[in-house]
């Protein structure tokens, strides 16, 4: 089902007039009520006036993620702060969260996009949808649910942590569909068959996101549910999930191109590739009022393809993700960098121990696993000073990025020690094969 | 009074066990006794071996992670009850046992190795006692 047809079909030619008049309005706003946007643009000779199509959008300085650091919290706010009546941030990159602030017309808007991607995956009025993502700061959970009941579903906000609470919700409620991480839903469909309630179960679609999932893992999820599996996209900083997403083809995640600009860029030249070659996702909020962000660099590798899509929309798909400018990765759908893990082993006893990130994929749950060489200052003759040794780093990782990490202690040298900017995370889940 | 320990860390790969002690084959070091503690990821191999400062040095330079620790090494009559009673008078004192392990040496008597919360007190009472106390001499 297509939710608002007149946009999500819209030609080529009208998607592109429509994009121009916003993105010059969006520029004219950010120059005249955000100062940071405006010095960015004098600094490069630019005014208002020069943005008249989105032919000129490569004019425009990016935004980068040391832009919302050095802009933290509330720097890039383009309205007065008594506007904005939510705020959501990320689990928090390097000390500093990204953050995401809405005004009410915002919030509709998001709530626009999720409704979008929803009825995309099949959920209409009648449906009963659980939502478990986490509700919070994180936008996932809020984000979700608007979207849900923009459409009417019925939505039962079970959010995250109880997976014996969500089972009878299920059940009882007869919900046909879901919305939360590939991996849990991988985790409630084992739940489901260890107790033999698989045929309890009346759910039609899933819609599943903020973490990279593999092909397969998409079969598995059909399969073992007997259920359609869609992917929903998106980020905080644009404003949570539900900026694209696929539909029954899965030929990549329709962005709504009415609210977002995407370009793909060479991430070396900071160019435009040509169409349909690989680069960075870069992206314009167009209508965002809150916190407006211009030419974001998402650090996302893919590309786009802009043909009219089988299943009626004209949207661009973002393709297949290939993998990351930076090193970040993302587990348990906890989006975790080296330096945090690093900041956070350098709080055991004041200096940076030789360790080494192991993610992987065990049953299709995540599995972080963090070994750290016992160099001569950490260690002892006693057993329980290595364990205790081995507990105070897990403690200070769980403070650092909320996540249990496995513990393991190594021999020195061990692991592999690069010259300079040493390599620390080994995956091992094939996400972008 | 003090015995020096070599601990050295282990993971549980095969062949490291095999490894640290070539090493200290290689440069001539007796091992007098040995003791290994483990888990499920990691061992800790103790010993008491001919030159502690030595055997250290050479495993560093082979980039174990070795350690030296002062320890009490004892003699007891080899009779029901003699080590009861060492730890006894051990207890009471509240000290806490950290570590004991048997040593492979001396005649007909029992050799204990041990580290305890308290060592200085240990081995005082081990004096009162009557109870011989070896010395890092008695092994090198």
């Amino acid at each position: 089902m297509i939710w608002n047809e007149s946009k999500e079909c819209m030609p080529r030619e009208d998607i592109i007039a429509l994009q121009g008049a916003r993105l010059k309005k969006q520029v004219d706003r950010v120059y005249h009520n955000v100062e940071y946007y405006r010095k960015k643009m004098q600094e490069v000779g630019l005014e208002p006036g020069d943005i008249q199509s989105i032919e000129d959008v490569e004019k425009l300085p990016f935004t980068t993620n040391e832009d919302l650091a050095k802009a933290y919290p509330l720097g890039l706010l383009a309205v007065p702060r008594s506007e904005i009546v939510r705020i959501h941030a990320t689990s928090g990159t390097t000390g500093k969260p990204k953050i995401g602030a809405y005004t009410r017309r915002d919030i509709d808007i998001w709530s626009e996009g999720v409704a979008r991607c929803l009825a995309m995956s099949g959920v209409t009025r009648d449906d009963i949808v659980i939502v478990s993502y986490g509700y919070g700061l994180f936008t996932g959970g809020l984000g979700a649910h608007y979207g849900a009941e923009k459409i009417g579903a019925m939505v039962i906000p079970v959010s995250t942590g109880n997976t014996t609470k969500l089972i009878n919700m299920l059940i009882d409620f007869g919900a046909t569909a879901i919305a939360c991480t590939p991996s849990y839903l991988l985790h409630i469909a084992e739940t489901l068959e260890k107790e033999n309630l698989m045929d309890k179960v009346k759910l039609k679609c899933c819609i599943c996101g903020a973490e990279p999932w593999t092909e397969e893992m998409r079969t598995q999820i059909e399969k073992r549910l007997n259920i359609k599996a869609f992917d929903i996209y998106g980020l905080t900083e644009m404003m949570g999930p539900g900026v694209a997403s696929d539909c029954e083809y899965h030929a990549g995640l329709h962005v709504w191109e009415d609210h977002f600009l995407p370009e793909i860029i060479d991430p070396a030249t900071g160019k435009h590739v040509p169409e349909g070659e690989s680069g960075e996702l870069v992206m314009t909020t167009l209508t965002k009022e809150g916190l407006p962000l211009i030419r974001y660099r998402t650090r996302d590798l893919t590309s786009l393809k802009y043909e009219k899509c089988e299943c009626g929309r004209t949207m661009a798909r973002i393709q297949r993700f290939k993998g990351r400018t930076d090193d970040m990765l993302i587990t348990k759908g906890v989006n975790v960098f080296p330096t945090q893990v690093e900041a956070a082993l350098l709080t055991i006893d004041g200096t940076t121990p030789h360790y080494m990130m192991i993610v992987d994929r065990v049953d299709n749950q995540d599995t972080l696993e963090v070994q750290l060489e016992v160099e001569e200052r950490f260690f002892s003759d006693e057993i329980r000073g290595l364990e205790e040794l081995a507990g105070k780093v897990r403690g200070a990782l769980k403070t650092a990025i909320g996540l249990n990490a496995k513990v393991k202690l190594v021999e020195p040298d061990t692991l592999e020690h690069s010259q300079g900017k040493s390599k620390h995370v080994i995956d091992k889940r094939k996400l972008y094969e | 009074m003090f015995v020096k320990q070599l601990s050295i860390f282990l993971e549980n790969r095969a062949g490291r066990l095999d490894d640290a002690l070539k090493i200290l084959k290689d440069n001539g070091i007796n091992i007098i006794s040995l003791s290994l503690a483990d888990t499920s990821d990691f061992g800790l191999l103790r010993l008491l071996v001919s030159d502690p400062e030595k055997a250290k040095q050479v495993l560093k330079e082979r980039r174990f992670s070795a350690q030296l620790a002062d320890i009490l090494a004892i003699r007891i009559p080899h009779t029901p009850g003699s080590l009861s009673g060492v730890l006894g008078s051990v207890t009471a004192a509240g000290i806490n046992i950290e570590y004991m392990y048997t040593l492979s040496v001396g005649g007909g008597d029992a050799n204990l190795a041990l580290k305890t919360s308290d060592q200085e007190r240990t081995a005082e009472i081990f004096k009162e006692q009557g109870i011989h106390t070896y010395s890092q001499e008695e092994f090198s």
